[in-house]
């Protein structure tokens, strides 16, 4: 038997404080990627043994959920609201300014419920709306 | 000592609500954290003896407390755009704080669980059901039909499941109940599993709100002793646009990939963990409180044709006067744009307001005659959907927006069926195709001899249209949930009333029909 990594033992820690919540797949994942930054494959055994899934099974659920991420990211992300009601905001406009941004990794999101006052981004929980390319470019600033 | 009131809505707090309220208490004030009232032009919006000032930012709030601001409105439950409102479900906003229990109790908060308790559960459907209440997440189904099944089923264990997954572009209600009048929701949980039987409920909370997730995870900790048997969890989706399916959300709670199941089994009877569950959006849980607390009659009285009560209707985009609107069924599409929303925030001519999130259809100023209503929707090839309003000027492209509407679905897509999983990237190839004019020729594999059915002549612009149209309508009719069977409202919506944008002569109205 190999000794357990520190790894292992956050993601038995997880594990032990959802063992009686029914369905628990979803919040264990989002403990493991709150923890460790994303969700590697080597926890995959060790969260399918405890559920008594298939490592298939998790597989797919980590793949089927945009949230989930499988390898770490290097660098602050910044996700900006690219859905209908940003687009008639000017999301779009918005979005070109960042082409070639290399110190912050800008994801697209599809909604934020902040529509009335686009184009909006959130960085962590922190929102910002009524972004214009003046005040984007000084949140990717502090960002980066 | 002055007291002001600012919002700590995820809204204001992105329009800089903190540092507004910041500077008041560097300026000696108390300030209080309250709900939003909707008025989203103007937060962040401080109150100051009901006196309302917005939008603010640090630098305001000197003149504010001098008295001299010209960002001034006055008095704030008089201004024009709450005064035309009905509030059943937002009666609360602006008025209270979030997470105070005495303010909740103080504004007839648990009134609505005490008289359902008192009356018993057969009676609390009853109630409900003469309300007319229906599911305000798009389907419009009537409440007291859902409960009655679910109550009527014969189970170990029943769940009350509120969708809480708001994913629709334009959209926010549910956010601003959350984050507002978390109470309010938990209430009409507890309420519903009183009626059926349950003594569980979930709430399902997308995870691009975090606000909302640690009031309500807040709320339901604070509102256990109230709401005894009955438990309250929160659970937190993963970015899946799909799990605002009825269906695939049961699938996530469960721990699965977010795929859609084949109904019947009908929620109703075989939902969350195979178990009787009502899934309900959370407006529709949210307006049970005052239901049973004013009585099924008094909500019914309002409203137009079969939907009855208020609709929270969202107004958002390019739009002046964006915000939460709540008001009773039967209100004109032109009177929320213009007169209400105050036309566009650019001060360009209105071209496009799509109704009901990103599977809603596009309607031009032709149809502002429409009255907000269920029925009167559908029969105009359009749905209210959660009554999001996302306006758009002259400058949109609607053949971009028709393609958007086809890639976003071929992003979001479960997989589960193959009209949507297949068809929206066809989609997107086709509108590709007809925005660059390009036609298509006859491929190796049409042109083989086997291929009996397959076209052997060019496609033409016109071909190409008519592939689109027909491949909506097996979208429409094939695809097993609202994603795929949806999404050709907004495409076939963009194309009928905006064929210029595709490249079609307006003047050849057959060549989209």
């Amino acid at each position: 038997m190999m000794t357990p990594t520190a790894q292992d033992l956050a993601i038995d820690r997880i594990l032990a404080a959802h063992r009686d919540e029914p369905g628990a797949l979803l919040p264990i994942l989002h403990d493991i990627q709150a923890e460790l930054g994303h969700v590697p494959e080597t926890v995959i055994p060790r969260v399918a043994h405890a559920l008594n899934l298939s490592r298939a099974e998790v597989h797919g659920v980590i793949s089927f959920y945009h949230d989930f991420r499988s390898a770490p990211v290097d660098r602050p992300v910044l996700k900006l609201c690219r859905s209908e009601s940003c687009q008639a905001r000017g999301s779009e406009a918005l979005a070109a300014t960042l082409a070639g941004e290399t110190r912050v990794k800008v994801e697209p999101v599809y909604c934020l419920g902040l529509c009335s006052v686009g184009p909006n981004a959130m960085v962590g929980d922190a929102v910002h709306a009524r972004l214009n390319p003046a005040r984007l470019g000084a949140l990717v600033e502090a960002l980066a | 000592m002055i007291t002001v009131w600012i919002s700590d809505d995820a809204l204001a707090l992105a329009c800089g609500a903190d540092a507004v309220a910041a500077a008041f208490t560097a300026a000696g004030c108390t300030v209080e954290r309250v709900s939003s009232w909707g008025m989203h032009w103007l937060e962040p919006l401080a109150e100051i003896d009901g006196q309302g000032f917005g939008p603010l930012c640090a630098d305001d709030v000197a003149a504010v407390l001098a008295g001299t601001s010209a960002l001034a409105i006055g008095p704030i439950a008089e201004h024009p755009f709450i005064a035309r409102q009905q509030r059943f479900t937002f009666a609360r906003a602006g008025r209270t704080r979030p997470l105070s229990l005495d303010d909740y109790a103080a504004t007839g908060g648990w009134a609505g669980l005490a008289r359902a308790r008192e009356m018993g559960p057969a009676a609390t459907i009853a109630e409900v059901t003469a309300s007319g209440l229906r599911g305000r997440g798009g389907a419009g189904f009537p409440a007291g039909i859902k409960w009655t099944t679910v109550a009527r089923a014969e189970a170990p264990r029943k769940y009350i499941v509120c969708n809480a997954d708001e994913g629709d572009s334009g959209t926010f209600a549910d956010r601003m109940v959350m984050e507002g009048d978390p109470f309010m929701l938990i209430e009409g949980m507890a309420i519903a599993g009183h009626a059926v039987g349950a003594d569980t409920g979930y709430v399902y909370i997308r995870s691009e709100y975090p606000h909302a997730i640690a009031k309500m995870r807040a709320a339901a900790l604070a509102a256990a002793p109230h709401i005894a048997p009955f438990r309250v969890e929160v659970r937190v989706g993963a970015g899946a646009y799909v799990c605002g399916e009825e269906t695939s959300l049961l699938n996530s709670l469960e721990g699965k990939r977010g795929e859609v199941r084949a109904k019947p089994p009908l929620p109703a009877l075989e939902g969350l963990f195979g178990m009787p569950t009502v899934v309900n959006n959370v407006l529709t849980l949210a307006a049970v409180p005052w239901i049973m607390a004013h009585g099924g009659a008094a909500y019914a009285e309002v409203g137009f044709g079969r939907s009855r009560g208020t609709m929270p209707i969202q107004i958002a985009g390019n739009v002046r006067h964006g915000g939460l609107f709540e008001v009773g069924f039967g209100v004109t599409l032109g009177e929320l744009v213009m007169d209400i929303g105050g036309g566009t925030a650019s001060g360009r001519p209105v071209r496009a307001v799509q109704v009901g999130g990103p599977l809603g259809a596009y309607h031009p100023p032709s149809d502002f005659h429409l009255a907000f209503d269920y029925e009167t929707f559908a029969a105009a090839d359009g749905l209210i959907g959660h009554a999001g309003l996302s306006v758009f000027d002259d400058t949109a492209d609607m053949s971009a927006l028709a393609r958007f509407a086809m890639a976003f679905c071929a992003a979001e897509s479960c997989g589960k069926c193959t009209p949507c999983r297949i068809g929206s990237t066809r989609g997107v190839e086709v509108i590709d195709r007809i925005r660059a004019r390009s036609g298509r020729a006859v491929d190796r594999v049409e042109g083989l001899a086997q291929m009996h059915n397959a076209r052997k002549v060019a496609r033409t612009l016109d071909d190409e249209v008519n592939l689109l149209q027909d491949l909506c309508e097996t979208m429409k009719f094939g695809s097993l949930c609202a994603l795929g069977g949806f999404t050709p409202y907004p495409v076939l919506s963009a194309l009928r009333h905006f064929p210029q944008d595709f490249g079609i002569d307006p003047a050849l109205p057959e060549a989209a029909e």
